[in-house]
């Protein structure tokens, strides 16, 4: 096979598994789900999580990333305009202990922590929209505060 | 800050030399294409692609939007592309096709991908080896 049909065929290929796998992620990104393990409050807590404080978005970040920029302004905004909700982002590279035992792979990675200290959203890789992360954070009030007595 | 669409409009001709250099197997071209590279991962201001973007394109297209990208990430993305590139051209010009072509196509799904839907490989990638590098066992 001629050099010039490889390169268009392995051209085409990458074009078209690009595109592939561009679309499943543009409709993974940023969807909110529930976790599937449950994560150490010893470690949540070393991030600055306290019990005080009935919902914390816990947000990782890094230095090259814009997807975390918008992370940032939609958590901060949904902190600002709901009483109890707090906001911390945390700088991914500088805590990687806490990284690893979180299970965090890439940046923005948001976690929902309610009252009781158990995250109970996740979202990677893309923020979510303003509405799916107040229908959470609602979700995430009721569910920390009915629970709070029993679990501490 | 930028102009997000800047970027956008670079990554659309990086992909379009990158799929000429896998045709034609150009090692000049792949090499032309790194020094791209590098000038943007050096100086964002001074990236070829964004220039001609500015010069030509911009005035067509309107006012900014007025998110801005910053400029942090558009310089890592540029230096990957110049680490892949550097590989590609080496591989061409010194007579392994193959490694040209695989390193080719990894820098061409990567600029896609910035291309067609705004992917941040940085974001992606960054974190990943950093995890992996602090696992390593230090000497």
């Amino acid at each position: 096979m001629p050099f010039e049909v490889t390169g268009l065929i392995v051209a085409a290929v990458v074009l078209l598994a690009a595109t592939a796998f561009g679309l499943v992620k543009r409709a993974r990104d940023g969807k909110l789900r529930q976790p599937s393990r449950s994560e150490d409050r010893e470690v949540l807590a070393r991030l600055g999580v306290d019990g005080a404080t009935p919902v914390t978005l816990l947000q990782f970040s890094s230095a090259f990333c814009a997807p975390c920029r918008a992370t940032r302004a939609i958590c901060a905004r949904v902190a600002a305009e709901t009483e109890g909700v707090r906001h911390i982002e945390v700088d991914a590279e500088s805590h990687l202990d806490e990284v690893r035992a979180l299970g965090i792979m890439r940046t923005p990675t948001l976690l929902i922590v309610d009252a009781a200290g158990r995250v109970v959203r996740r979202a990677a890789g893309q923020p979510p929209t303003r509405a799916h992360l107040l229908a959470a954070v609602s979700e995430a009030l009721t569910s920390g505060s009915k629970t709070v007595g029993s679990n501490r | 800050m930028l102009d997000p669409r800047g970027p956008r409009f670079a990554a659309i001709i990086t992909s379009v030399v990158l799929v000429v250099v896998l045709i034609t197997g150009s090692g000049w071209l792949a090499l032309a294409q790194a020094v791209v590279f590098a000038v943007g991962a050096a100086n964002i201001r001074y990236a070829p692609y964004a220039w001609i973007y500015r010069k030509f394109v911009a005035r067509h297209l309107g006012p900014p939007p007025p998110v801005r990208e910053p400029s942090e990430p558009v310089r890592f993305a540029q230096g990957v592309g110049f680490a892949f590139m550097t590989v590609g051209t080496a591989g061409y010009l010194a007579g392994a096709p193959v490694v040209g072509l695989i390193a080719t196509a990894l820098a061409l799904a990567a600029a896609f991908l910035n291309a067609a839907f705004g992917f941040c490989l940085g974001c992606e990638m960054y974190l990943l080896l950093k995890r992996v590098r602090a696992a390593l066992p230090t000497r």
